[in-house]
């Protein structure tokens, strides 16, 4: 196995009674890179995401995720992995300061370096002003932005994005690609979900999911000009229309 | 005019929601309210739905006015709210029913209407709606929204978090409604869903940035665009803010959209200073500007 690997996952299936979410789905993700993760709702990619950051068990198959085994080492995945999502990232009655602290004790990180790192934070950010503001006032990109770099504290190899962008307006969208890109650009592994067809062209590479299957996976041109697309959205209604 | 609305405010806890809002919509148009989370859309939809008063002007739904008339406007609009507010414990076939019902009739009358989107759930018509998924939920909730034949429909962003497949099989519904006369104003986060209205109008922060076709907001950016493109991307986008003459730097798909601050650009002297810095495989071509464009620059 490559030691550049971040995410091996090899025929992962998850079952619910007769039902097949997720069916021997087969992929790795390289150290650095940027991966798409897109299919249509009900696809089975919110299942496969919850089997690979360790809170849902897989019915068959295998997955190893920053080097440990998602079936029997979850709690060490979790250490080693950030996550946000639209729907939960920061605490709205908590204060930006607040919940930098919050995340960089649940990350357990000492309080020096939590100082250290919320410093950090807020100087890259430009949020000098909005420390001690509760994030429920804040407009949703700031938030997502905020959420983004504390998914980031306890500096994590890889970091799971579920539909980030939702509802952002088209700069403060860019902006927060802009940060993906430079965490990338650091190392930093980037799995990310969205409903945007031109975000899924700033990945590295794509997956596209049918029915519990990996139907589709490699760069957005080569998937361009495999299915014979002008754009990537083109790609995901020929794939996902059938 | 189906709706006119004229210099709308609402204020909540001294935060402006929205700030001087006018606009008309015409009878039979399809007309899109385009703007990010925030920006006042639904706040403008509950106002003119008369769910909720605006703190200053006026306007008229349907020809009635959304003060005084209140009743009428209920009876004569359709709305289908951004967050599913059907009855989860009641089936499909409830949950249309008690509609019809409530606004005094049935299902039969105006089957016709919604018979294109209902046929779709009509096989699952006895399971609750609580257990549909997302796009089953979606097709329920405007067969509601339809099922008294209203004049006026609003649909506060009926595609939100919807899969790229869905959005285009919702807006052939939306397409369908229209020929059949009805009067649509709906609101969406997605600027590509722009192109697909007869009007639209950009807003953010409570403000209406602008109002036009789709083509004439493309025809008035201001600006030439340029795709520009090298190997590593995050470099790239460094590179074009840091260069001095530059007006704008969006990532667009998988290009960079690219403006200049100078009327004489000449792409040549962006391609010497890119290669300058490292970067292969550099192109650079004038392309079209798109409704997102047209925003951010508005935004800017």
């Amino acid at each position: 196995m490559e030691n550049n690997r971040v995410i091996e996952v090899k025929e992962l299936t998850k079952m619910f009674g007769d039902f097949t979410a997720v069916s021997a789905i087969t992929f790795n993700v390289k150290k650095g890179e940027i991966f798409g993760f897109l299919g249509a709702n009900g696809a089975g990619k919110t299942t496969a995401m919850k089997m690979l950051i360790g809170i849902s068990k897989p019915t068959a198959g295998a997955a190893k995720v920053a080097g440990f085994d998602v079936a029997s080492q979850a709690e060490d995945i979790k250490k080693n992995i950030g996550y946000m999502s639209q729907k939960f990232a920061l605490y709205d009655d908590l204060t930006v300061k607040e919940n930098i602290t919050f995340f960089g004790g649940i990350y357990g990180l000492t309080r020096a370096r939590i100082k250290e790192k919320t410093h950090k934070l807020i100087e890259e950010l430009g949020l000098q002003d909005l420390t001690d503001k509760l994030v429920g006032s804040l407009p949703l990109g700031w938030k997502q932005k905020i959420a983004f770099s504390v998914s980031l504290l306890h500096e994590p190899k890889i970091v799971f994005l579920d539909e980030p962008t939702g509802g952002v307006d088209p700069i403060t969208r860019r902006q927060f690609w802009e940060m993906i890109y430079k965490s990338a650009n650091n190392g930093t592994t980037i799995f990310v979900t969205t409903h945007y067809m031109d975000e899924a062209e700033y990945c590295d590479r794509v997956s596209i999911m049918v029915n519990g299957k990996i139907e589709a996976l490699d760069t957005p041109k080569r998937l361009k000009e495999q299915y014979k697309a002008e754009t990537m959205n083109d790609v995901f209604l020929k794939l996902a229309r059938g | 005019m189906s709706i006119v609305v004229s210099n709308i405010s609402k204020s909540y806890k001294g935060v402006k929601a929205l700030s001087n809002i006018s606009f008309e919509v015409k009878e039979g148009e399809l007309f899109g309210l385009i703007g990010p989370d925030g920006a006042g859309k639904t706040t403008l939809f509950r106002v003119l739905t008369t769910l909720l008063f605006a703190d200053e002007g006026q306007a008229s739904v349907a020809g009635f006015d959304i003060v005084k008339d209140y009743k009428i406007i209920r009876e004569s609009v359709g709305y289908m709210p951004g967050r599913f507010s059907l009855y989860q414990d009641l089936t499909v076939e409830e949950n249309l029913n008690f509609f019809a019902t409530i606004f005094g009739t049935t299902i039969d009358e105006n089957y016709d209407l919604i018979k294109d989107i209902y046929v779709q759930i009509e096989p699952f018509k006895n399971r609750r709606a609580g257990k549909l998924s997302g796009g089953m939920k979606q097709k329920l909730a405007l067969s509601c929204a339809l099922i008294h034949k209203p004049k006026v429909l609003f649909l506060d962003e009926p595609t939100t978090g919807v899969d790229p497949v869905s959005r285009k099989e919702f807006w052939e519904m939306i397409k369908r409604l229209q020929l059949k006369g009805i009067t649509i104003l709906v609101s969406t986060p997605y600027m590509d869903e722009a192109a697909l209205c007869d009007r639209i109008g950009l807003i953010q922060d409570g403000v209406i940035l602008q109002i036009d076709s789709p083509e004439a907001i493309i025809k008035q950016y201001p600006k030439s665009i340029y795709n520009v493109r090298a190997d590593n991307m995050y470099q790239l986008i460094q590179s074009l803010k840091a260069y001095e003459h530059s007006h704008s730097v969006y990532p667009f798909g998988e290009f960079v959209h690219y403006t200049d601050r100078r009327t004489g650009f000449n792409p040549v002297d962006l391609k010497l200073y890119l290669a300058e810095r490292q970067l292969a495989n550099i192109t650079i071509e004038l392309t079209q500007p798109t409704i997102e464009d047209a925003f951010m620059e508005l935004a800017k």
